[in-house]
């Protein structure tokens, strides 16, 4: 394994009106690889990544994204830094007001010089990426949920980061159509070498995808390790998360992804 | 003895079959269930009769008690606090089993409260108030106008920073969308101003001032400030809308996340667009306010049209038509960042969208009517 630190979180604190939903929070996410943060609903996942993307002042700790301190990033490197990542909200966050093919295009659009012809073709080919090619003209309003979020991680890799965040990239979908997300998610590692962040609290998309697991609850980062290291984790926190797992499913699902990673 | 039926059976005098508790000495015995329909009415008893026996202890009977729900259990525990604070020992007894499974699943969770603020004088909330106001209002406003000016002038030749349509698209739905209400607005007043005029005017034989009341009256002031309010009431709210339900569904922090500007990229088009589209507004309400004027000069005073234009061109100077277009370009203004304003600090969801949506309505007219006072005494 190439440890090189393309993330990594030191002593991060936060609170919100008051409350303190971080204590300290240290983790590290390496370069070429999946790492989960996960835990339960207020666990503190959600703030980890909006503090990973400046989106909240950093007030204590330290915050590293691609080797930069994000706290001291002036208005113009944050701008080069968000160039170099991509992010995949939790609902899409498409724009409503464009089509698929506009909003994939926007970041092209606006940060780069290229033509409109070769945009185009970009598009079409990350659209294709998430077979949504044939979605191009259509408006997030006629899409279904499962489309919405695969339209959504085309505009996250258009301008091919390095990076990639992925903000509860499975919430709310049908069984099948997170299995075919977990798999594009996989196969941009895969292929294309992204390192990939994933905010979630799906324990298939955890077992299936992740490399290394940063487990929190209550704003305290209590593991950080192999998929496997957790699961076997005497800890009780991390037994109660994984409890609903059968294990010889979990080698099932873990020999599936493999093969389809072939 | 005191027997105790809900409200429902003590209306319909039911039998006494229907009796859920029953007090002996300084014993009450809960009967058959104590559920949501009848924890009112066990309070209610116990307020009432159990107070003026004045008892030192109560032992509360749960042996005949077959079932329970959350509110039962709830109440039993609020009578326990209620009796305790009127020094009023209670003892509970012979629960059965699965009533103590209930209890024990359904007992009331210990609030950590923590003590509430003390509550500050006229003064400390009128100068929190003011605080406010100056660090958090005023200064986000201020701070969103000069965002939004500075990227105006900058990207006023710079074609790529703008969406393609959009500009159309925002003039449309600002400017040419409010044509035929300002048209119609503005033509009602013109003719309601002119004909309350009419009357007084008649009085001194002064008729065809109409005219200077109409055309002046109309070209300064009313045009401007009719299409400004108009505007406001259509397109602030709508602008305050779109940008708060843009922040409720993260997509503004998508456009921060793709390196985009949301002040550059939501706000920029809108105020191209209604800087574009107010003056033409301002010019079809004086036009259509004057002919209100005029319907009214020439059914109410007799004065024909030719006449009414004749003396329109004598008193009608330059500085009327820029007075109101220059008024135009600050209304604009003032409608589009107020809403914007309101839009970005969307909190709490669907119903901030609906708070802040109000705020900006009513924010960006009072703001246009103050400013229209003080460009009224600076263009007098």
């Amino acid at each position: 394994m190439d440890f090189e630190n393309i993330i990594e979180v030191r002593d991060l604190s936060a609170s919100i009106d008051g409350i303190q939903v971080l204590s300290d929070v240290s983790f590290t996410a390496e370069k070429g690889y999946i790492t989960a943060v996960i835990g339960g609903s207020g666990a503190g996942k959600t703030t980890v990544l909006r503090h990973l993307l400046g989106l909240y002042p950093l007030t204590r700790g330290y915050v590293s994204v691609l080797g930069r301190d994000i706290s001291r990033l002036t208005e113009k490197e944050q701008i080069e830094l968000y160039m170099q990542t991509g992010v995949f909200f939790q609902n899409g966050a498409l724009l409503n007001s464009m089509t698929v093919g506009e909003n994939v295009a926007l970041p092209l659009v606006q940060h780069t010089d290229l033509p409109e012809p070769l945009i185009e073709e970009i598009v079409l080919m990350k659209l294709g990426l998430v077979n949504l090619e044939e979605s191009f003209n259509l408006y997030p309003s006629q899409l279904s949920g499962g489309m919405l979020k695969r339209a959504a991680l085309a505009r996250a890799i258009v301008m091919d980061p390095p990076l990639l965040f992925c903000d509860e990239p499975g919430s709310g979908l049908d069984p099948l159509s997170l299995e075919s997300l977990d798999y594009l998610i996989m196969n941009l590692k895969n292929r294309l070498g992204m390192s990939i962040l994933i905010i979630t609290h799906e324990i298939h998309t955890i077992l299936r995808v992740a490399d290394k697991i940063v487990f929190l609850q209550e704003g305290n980062s209590l593991f950080e390790g192999s998929v496997d290291d957790a699961v076997g984790s005497n800890k009780q926190e991390l037994k109660d998360f994984f409890s609903v797992l059968d294990k010889r499913k979990h080698s099932a699902m873990k020999g599936n992804a493999q093969e389809s990673n072939c | 003895m005191l027997f105790g039926k809900s409200n429902k059976e003590q209306q319909n005098n039911i039998s006494d079959k229907n009796q859920y508790y029953r007090l002996e000495g300084n014993r009450l015995f809960l009967l058959k269930e104590l559920k949501t329909g009848q924890c009112d009415d066990l309070i209610k008893f116990i307020k009432q009769k159990l107070y003026s026996l004045q008892l030192k202890q109560l032992s509360l009977d749960m042996s005949s008690l077959e079932d329970i729900d959350s509110a039962g259990v709830i109440t039993i525990f609020y009578i326990s606090d209620m009796l305790a604070a009127r020094n009023i020992e209670v003892e509970f007894k012979g629960a059965s089993k699965s009533v103590c499974k209930k209890i024990e699943l359904f007992r009331p969770v210990k609030k950590s409260k923590k003590d509430p603020p003390p509550d500050n004088s006229f003064l400390e909330s009128v100068g929190e108030k003011l605080y406010l106001f100056f660090t958090s209002y005023l200064y986000e406003f201020l701070l969103l106008a000069s965002n939004v000016s500075y990227y105006s002038i900058r990207d006023l030749f710079n074609r790529k920073s703008r969406r393609k349509g959009e500009f159309v698209n925002q003039s449309v739905l600002i400017g040419v969308n409010a044509v035929w209400i300002v048209i119609l607005m503005s033509y009602i007043i013109g003719l309601v101003v002119a004909l309350h005029s009419a009357g007084q005017l008649r009085d001194f034989g002064a008729d065809i001032f109409i005219v200077d009341i109409s055309v002046i009256g109309i070209m300064r002031q009313m045009g401007p400030l009719i299409t400004a309010i108009l505007v406001a009431g259509r397109s602030s709210s709508a602008i305050a809308a779109e940008i708060a339900t843009m922040k409720v569904t993260t997509e503004l922090d998508a456009l921060k996340t793709m390196g985009l500007d949301p002040v550059r990229f939501v706000v920029v088009p809108k105020i191209y667009a209604s800087l574009f589209t107010m003056p033409f507004l301002v010019l079809l309400a004086n036009a259509f306010g004057i002919a209100g004027g005029a319907t009214a000069a020439y059914s109410y005073l007799d004065i024909p049209p030719e006449i009414f234009a004749s003396r329109m061109s004598e008193i009608v100077q330059n500085k009327d038509l820029l007075t109101g277009l220059v008024k135009s370009q600050v209304y604009a203004g003032i409608i589009v960042i107020t809403g914007a304003f309101y839009g970005f600090r969307v909190e709490r969801g669907a119903e901030g969208v609906g708070r802040v949506t109000t705020f900006a309505v009513v924010v960006s007219i009072s703001l246009v009517i103050l400013a229209d006072s003080m460009l009224g005494l600076l263009f007098y």
